[in-house]
């Protein structure tokens, strides 16, 4: 575990992360993981993150070391898509049994079931992800993946982050370790350009990419790796000879991008391809760096031009929605990149921000937000579960933005809700996808179920009905207006 | 009798396994005011966590004890301790469900111990609030031994032990895990409807139905009430579904002394004729009108159903219990069992299932076995394989995540059969392929063509 603890050591000391700078030298030291609260905790481990990070990677085999839980509860559970293979989603795990873990099978079992996964699908690679369990008992999967590596000449890549290391981000950052000294630069392109660039960070849920490629493409820009969405292995292992880089969510491969800066000069830039603005200045930047690795200037002005022409079919497009959504209020409860990446854009409609949580947030990510909202008493690290059911079940917002983990908040408070986070069912990235998102808001808060859903039942709405008939003629006619003029507002 | 067939791969492909403390997790989300706790790494109980909302579509209450790297090092009882305190404070549960990972069970940890260290440290503070423990390592068993052991552990430790005052009609049933939140509803219909008064233990129809509460609460609302099973001890007869509820129901009888009568399945004309036969004899009352009305509805429902049934082959993937219930209703409307996998080798039930060998495997297994069959049968993770082999999938059991209102779905007793032979008839008919002159071809290599199509020259 000594190597492991000094890789987590390492992958916290992040000279490019604002919140780790920020710190003294002794909190510092003590990296970022935070001791959870037994009984109290929520999110998942490391392994969950290094998987994350990596499942992805279409062509690869990722084969699980553990029990049965790691993978067997979790298994083609993401919306990352693929173009081509399909192999990321087939899952493998040794299983071990009580046996294996008894009789010390698990070294030889994990040989074994690469030679089976290589023989049946030879994959580019395989990667091994280690666990708690294997951890725990001391397999030594470096060991095995090497020697598998050297018996069946191809890529046996270790990927050494058990869930008992601590948090999922912990995880991201070993996965992107991993990348770096086992991937990363082991295969030379035989076609390298002055317009390569990597995406780092960016998983293609729902295909969100592909509605920002086109417009690379459009620009001559060739997306060597975009990592680790819809990736092959080669381009994974040849993406170090890329101009430039650009790093899509924030904290959980900024490692991964500062090493590649420093090993191989690859410049990159924090951006987000989520909003109009942010979609802009992306690729701004992204020519801006590649200009500066020496590219031919004229590409800033085409650029320019293609920017125009998209922002103003975008602009336009969302001021359909103004007089739908005008004054609408919207709680965002995310972390990290997208609080502020589409908070823009929704104020511009005429959409107000209640609230937005900052719980992944970096210290740059707030100081956006505060710039976009005026006031930070808008921001909050964030809510417990019965206050956030309270906020929304008074309805003192429209509709609430989040990952699945509140989805269920949101609508037992009957109250819209909107998956912005890796289950989502719709692209949300580039010009495009910013006017989906606002048509998917317009359609959640407009659907004809809110006001039927939030109707109590008419025996509970009227006790006293029956007590109070009033002896006229026109009874019933009476009495259905009454009824009618309670049901329809809310008792 | 099947054959089983041991497991010889070393890499799992597709696991159909869902882990056994999920299971146990599940069992105790069928208890009201129940927050079920896994004793493990976080990671461990985000992932049930995220599966049990992608089946159910619901927030689902799930703790963890949060071991990390020193605790795993020099032992975790005092995450444990600090789990069950912070859990009673915030959300004064009425049950706390430990479930035991393969973490701390690799560990040996001896949990029971702890968990009577801890109740005894503090009697009072935990007041009100029952801790059982259910031992459920990751790496044996899986979903059915973990519902089953949570069931054996609530009833060892909250049901009054001894020989009680029995009341003539009360009846506690202990269904197993592949009966779904229609199924519990049901059967409890039926049963009422012979004047008798079932406790059902875990009620997963009173939990995870779907309603909508108006309020926040942290913990189950609905299910089993601890009273309930601590009372169980005064009931007249046990019923238990499934085989792997035989432990629960022999511990309930070693404690209290309430006979058991055990169905491998409710599902099917002749096992819900006994249900309901037994039913009757306890009771003393005749079969109400409108049950003898769904059994005919269930005999026209096999005329009508059978002729798209017979010699069709049927590739099923399921836990045991679960496999032996569908494998048995198929079997029973003329349908052959092609292949047949399951989790794990440690039920009796395998043996009896209709097939001439039982897979112990994954989905991979299946997809392999399943080759030239008209139906696949198993849970969601099926789907890529039914992509691949352009085989129509059933979903049933746990998890089904891509369609909505699985846990509503009947399968049992007259009216579930009924249901399901329509289900399946109708997937068959959605998926007819219109004879071609090539296929009917007399002169055609036969050989072939017979592994392909079975009707309608099957046999000859």
């Amino acid at each position: 575990m000594s190597s492991l603890s000094a890789k987590i050591k390492d992958a916290f000391d992040e000279p490019a992360c604002d919140k780790n700078r920020g710190k003294d030298a002794k909190p510092r030291k003590e990296g970022c993981s935070k001791s959870l609260t037994p009984g109290a905790a929520a999110g998942g481990c490391a392994f969950d993150g290094a998987k994350i990070v990596l499942q992805p990677i279409t062509d690869v085999a990722h084969l699980v070391h553990a029990p049965l839980a790691c993978e067997g509860n979790s298994w083609d559970n993401r919306g990352a898509v693929s173009s081509g293979p399909t192999l990321w989603r087939t899952s493998f795990t040794t299983d071990l049994t009580e046996l294996d873990l008894v009789m010390g099978q698990g070294e030889r079992k994990l040989f074994k079931a690469i030679r089976e996964i290589k023989h049946t699908y030879a994959p580019p690679a395989i990667f091994v992800y280690s666990t708690c369990v294997t951890a725990l008992i001391g397999d030594d999967i470096e060991a095995v993946c090497k020697r598998a590596t050297e018996k069946f000449g191809l890529a046996v890549v270790p990927i050494n982050a058990p869930g008992l290391a601590g948090s999922k981000n912990l995880g991201n950052k070993l996965a992107a370790e991993a990348l770096l000294d086992h991937v990363i630069g082991t295969v030379e392109p035989d076609d390298p350009g002055p317009y390569d660039i990597n995406i780092l960070g960016e998983f293609n849920l729902s295909g969100e990419f592909w509605l920002v490629k086109p417009l690379l493409d459009r620009l001559g820009i060739r997306v060597r790796a975009c990592i680790p969405g819809d990736a092959r292995y080669r381009d994974i292992a040849s993406a170090h000879r890329a101009r430039a880089a650009m790093m899509v969510c924030s904290t959980a491969l900024i490692s991964l991008a500062r090493k590649m800066e420093e090993r191989w000069d690859i410049p990159f830039f924090e951006g987000s391809f989520y909003g109009i603005s942010d979609t802009s200045q992306a690729l701004r930047n992204l020519v801006r760096l590649l200009v500066r690795k020496g590219a031919d200037p004229e590409i800033l002005e085409r650029t320019e031009t293609l920017i125009a022409q998209q922002e103003a079919i975008a602009w336009k497009k969302l001021e359909s929605y103004r007089q739908r959504l005008q004054g609408k209020r919207v709680l965002l409860n995310t972390g990290g990149v997208k609080s502020w990446s589409v908070v823009h854009a929704l104020m511009e409609i005429g959409i107000e921000i209640v609230g937005t949580s900052v719980k992944k947030s970096t210290v740059q990510d707030k100081e956006r937000i505060k710039q976009v909202l005026k006031h930070d008493k808008h921001m909050f690290e964030s809510m417990a579960a019965r206050e956030l059911y309270a906020m929304l079940s008074e309805h003192r917002a429209d509709i609430m933005l989040s990952g699945g983990r509140t989805q269920f908040i949101a609508l037992k408070a009957k109250t819209p809700w909107l998956d912005i986070n890796q289950e989502r069912q719709h692209p949300y990235a580039g010009y495009d996808g910013m006017v989906e998102l606002v048509r998917q808001i317009d359609l959640a808060i407009h659907n004809p179920i809110w006001s039927q859903v939030r109707q109590p039942a008419p025996w509970d709405c009227q006790p006293d009905l029956i007590g109070e008939l009033p002896c006229t003629r026109n009874e019933t006619a009476y009495l259905f207006d009454e009824f009618a003029c309670a049901t329809a507002h809310e008792c | 009798m099947a054959r089983i067939l041991l497991q010889s791969k070393s890499a799992a492909v597709n696991p159909l396994k869902s882990s056994q403390p999920l299971g146990a997790a599940f069992a105790f989300l069928g208890v009201d005011g129940a927050m079920p706790l896994f004793h493990g790494s976080q990671g461990c109980t985000s992932f049930a966590l995220v599966l049990f909302v992608r089946h159910f579509k619901e927030a689902i209450p799930l703790q963890t004890t949060a071991m990390d790297e020193v605790a795993t090092i020099l032992g975790a009882a005092d995450h444990l301790e600090e789990a069950i305190f912070n859990l009673k404070n915030r959300t004064k549960p009425k049950l706390i469900g430990v479930c035991t990972t393969a973490l701390v069970e690799t560990r040996g940890e001896d949990c029971a111990g702890d968990i009577a260290n801890i109740k005894l440290k503090h009697t009072q503070e935990l007041a009100g609030t029952e801790v059982v423990l259910a031992n459920t390592p990751d790496f044996d068993g899986a979903i059915e031994e973990g519902w089953a052991r949570a069931v054996t552990a609530m009833i060892e430790g909250i049901t009054r032990s001894g020989e009680r005052a029995r009341h003539p009609k009360k009846i506690a049933i202990l269904p197993g895990c592949n009966l779904t939140v229609a199924d519990v509803e049901h059967m409890r219909d039926m049963v009422e409807s012979f004047g008798l008064k079932p406790v059902i233990l875990p009620d997963i129809s009173g939990s995870l139905d779907g309603t909508v509460p108006d309020r926040w609460v942290a913990t189950t609302y609905g299910g089993t009430s601890v009273e309930d099973i601590r009372e169980l001890g005064t009931a007249m007869q046990c019923i238990a579904i499934g085989e792997h509820m035989r432990r629960p129901a022999k511990a309930l009888l070693g404690l209290t002394g309430v006979p058991y009568v055990l169905f491998q399945s409710l599902t099917g004309l002749q096992d819900t004729d006994r249900f309901v036969s037994l039913l009757s004899s306890i009771s003393g009352a005749a079969v109400p009108a409108r049950v003898r009305r769904r059994r005919a509805q269930l005999q026209d429902a096999m005329l009508d159903g059978h002729f798209h049934f017979g010699g069709k082959k049927i590739a099923i993937a399921a836990e045991p219990d679960q496999l032996f219930q569908l494998a048995t209703f198929f079997a029973g409307l003329g349908s052959e069992i092609a292949a047949a996998v399951t989790t794990t080798d440690r039920s009796k039930i395998l043996e009896k299932v209709p097939a001439v060998s039982v897979q112990i495997g994954d989905l991979g297994d299946l997809e392999s076995l399943a080759v030239g069959a008209d139906l696949l049968v198993t849970h969601s993770h099926g789907r890529q394989a039914s992509e691949r082999l352009r085989i129509p999938l059933m979903r049933i059991g746990f998890p089904v995540f891509d369609r909505l209102g699985s846990q509503h779905k009947l399968a049992i007793l007259y009216q579930g059969t009924r249901d399901l032979i329509f289900e399946v008839a109708n997937i068959f008919q959605a998926n007819q392929h219109a004879p071609t002159p090539e296929a009917l071809d007399p002169l055609r290599n036969r050989e072939i063509s017979h592994e392909r199509c079975s009707p309608p020259l099957a046999g000859q």
